[in-house]
Formats: C-alpha cells, structure tokens, sequence
C-alpha cells in the first residue's frame, strides 16, 4: 500500500466525489440508495452542504444551511466545478432516526445523533448503554462503508466516464438556480 | 467527546496486527503503562496518556470494566495548561521593571527577556491546573477495527502515535483511498484503474 500521508494528498478528492455522487444518487436513484441500505431505511439530504473548488487558489466554500435552503447556489458552485466538501445527511429506519455530518476529505463523522436510548442512571446500566450506542452507531457506519464500496465500484468502472458522469452534468444543468 | 453523548464525531481506523495472548491481560497492562500522568503541580504543559472509560478523572483499568460487550472500552486523555498570553505579559513587564530595578540597567536585552520570560511561564505552569480532554475509543479487536469520538488533527495524531508506542500495532486511518484499498476487495485490474485516478470535473 502507499504511504497513507502521500495516498490522504494525491486521492483528496476521492471523498469530495463520493459526496457529490451521494447526493446526486439521492436525487436521482432514491432506491439504489435504499438498496445500499439493505432496504431498511430511507437516506435524505439534510440541512447542511459544503461545497468547495479545490482547483481556485484561495478555495472558493459555499456553504448552504437551513431545512428549507434553497439548493440553486449548490448547483451553480457544481457547474463551476466545486464539489461537496462535507454533507449533512438523515437516515431513518421504522421510527428511528440518524443525522449526521461526512466530511469529503476523511469520511469522519460529525455531530452524529442516534435515535435516542435509555438514560444511564446507575453504574449497571454503562455497559447496555455503550452496547446500544456502539450498535446505533454501527448502523451508519455499515450504511456509509456500503455506499462507499457502491461508489468506488462505479468510479474505476468505465461506467463512470461512459454514464454517471453525463448524468450528473445533466442534473446539474436541469437544477433551476 | 464521550461516547454516550447525545452527538458525538467519529474517526475510523484499522487496527494491523494481533498481540500477545491473553489478549484482556496484554490490552490492560499496555494501557496501564501509558496511563496519563498528574502533570498539576509540575512545570509541564501537556501530558497524553489512557485512561479508563467509566472513570477517566482516576484512571484504573484494574477497576474499570474495560471489556464492553465484543469492544476493548477505554480513552485517550490529554491534558492541556492554557496561559493566556495577556497574563505571561503581565507577569513579564512586572519582572522586568524588577530586574531593571535591581540591576540599574536602562534596557534588558533580547536574551534578558527571554530568560525572564522563560522563568514566568515555568513559574506560571506550576500553579495553574491542567484542563483534562477525553476522547473515548471503542476497539472492536476481532475485526480489527478501532473508533475515536474525535475529528481533531490533534487528538488523531496524539492517538495514532501513542497507539503504536502502547501496543506496537499500526493504525491505518479510514479515509477514502484506505477505505477502498482495505475493505473494496477490488481485482487487480480495479485496483490499477484506482491507483491511476484523476479528479472528475462536472464543469460545463
């Protein structure tokens, strides 16, 4: 394997692709996105996108937020060749529900909420707790691997050139700004 | 950041090697080892070492339940004294106006001052306290897999490093090239086609 400090530099914009291409699947192919969940759950796009165009010097960042932002100054950064730096994203699965943030550059997770569990009162109650959470969490890990693993498939496919690629400048196109 | 919090940051990692059987035993001394030290009382800035999950502020992985379901439960702590600049300042120009004092001297020279300065910030580290951060760590041993509940570039890198110095075992951080080099199962035709990548752009 490559040194992980070179591979992190020269593959930087796998992520932000990934990001993209999630947002773009979730818009477009809701139910490959439901397959990749293992039909348990519906993936949405929550209220916060990051956008950024490594290729300017200074980075130009658009950050979009709010329940009901308009998406238009997203797809106008993408038609200038920006790509989504960090997404905010909600799962739910029956009655329950994740929101969470990824950031494109190392696919961490941020201000990760699960669906509520029980509150630790006694001592006893530590180890069910971290059990529960450790398992919630996984959720959305195994969720996010699964989507990666679909997305990097169809990025060293010719697929990617031959089709997603054209598909995702004609959502951009047909966004209204 | 805890694990039970109501909103928590998670960094990935897999975790290369195995140790030394029983693994609980080599787990708990190692982390015993590299428990983090008082540094309250002493002229160090920082200290970084483990602690125990359920009682971070008296680390004991004696006592603690270090094993939670199929998880090796436990936390990085970093103790950090913070000296507002305003306050080293202070503390300098009172010296200084000593040291001019004594000495009859007009100036004090670039080295005087940082002497003087030297001598402020030690003499401040031992009377203030340090401010513990604990960030959990959740390694799942038989998959290899470890989770920090921090994005910070500090608390990764002071993980990584005393990870390895703990338990002489890698940690290979989960980003997206790792990602897909160790968990892709990509042929060797797939696997060339992603060394050779180049960015995508949805420009025009």
């Amino acid at each position: 394997m490559l040194d992980v400090a070179v591979a992190f530099s020269r593959y930087r914009f796998l992520g932000p692709e990934f990001l993209t291409w999630l947002w773009y699947a979730i818009e477009t192919a809701p139910d490959a996105i439901k397959a990749a969940a293992l039909g348990r759950g519906i993936l949405t796009v929550g209220d916060r996108i990051v956008l950024e165009s490594s290729a300017d010097q200074p980075v130009e960042r658009v950050t979009i937020t709010g329940e009901n932002a308009d998406l238009g100054e997203g797809m106008l950064a993408l038609r200038k060749g920006a790509l989504v730096a960090e997404l905010r994203l909600h799962y739910t699965a029956g009655d329950q529900e994740w929101r969470f943030s990824v950031k494109g550059d190392t696919l961490a997770l941020m201000g990760l909420k699960t669906p509520p569990s029980a509150p630790v009162e006694t001592r006893d109650e530590v180890e069910g707790a971290v059990v529960e959470k450790v398992g919630l969490c996984e959720e959305v890990v195994r969720l996010l691997d699964s989507l990666f693993l679909r997305f990097i498939k169809l990025r060293v496919s010719e697929r990617w050139r031959e089709k997603t690629i054209p598909g995702m400048k004609t959502w951009v196109k047909a966004a209204r700004l | 950041m805890g694990l039970l919090s109501s909103s928590l940051p998670l960094a990935r990692y897999r975790v290369e090697g195995k140790l030394e059987e029983p693994v609980l035993e080599t787990v708990a001394d190692s982390l015993q080892r590299h428990v983090i030290g008082d540094i309250d009382g002493n002229a160090v800035e920082k200290a970084v070492g483990w602690t125990s999950f359920e009682t971070p502020y008296r680390p004991d992985f004696a006592g603690s339940c270090l094993v939670i379901g199929a998880y090796f439960v436990f936390a990085l702590r970093i103790d950090k004294k913070t000296i507002p600049r305003g306050v080293i300042r202070k503390y300098c120009a009172a010296e200084e106006a000593r040291e001019l004092a004594r000495t009859g001297a007009r100036y004090l020279g670039r080295e005087g001052k940082r002497r003087i300065r030297a001598q402020v910030e030690e003499g401040l580290l031992l009377t203030i306290p340090a401010t513990p951060n604990i960030f959990d760590v959740i390694w799942h041993y038989e998959a290899g897999e470890l989770w920090l509940c921090s994005t910070l570039k500090e608390a990764n890198e002071a993980l990584e490093t005393l990870f390895y110095r703990t338990f002489h075992l890698s940690l290979i951080r989960l980003f997206p090239f790792t990602l897909a080099e160790l968990s892709a199962k990509l042929s060797a035709a797939e696997h060339d086609r992603l060394l050779a990548l180049s960015p995508t752009s949805l420009k025009g």
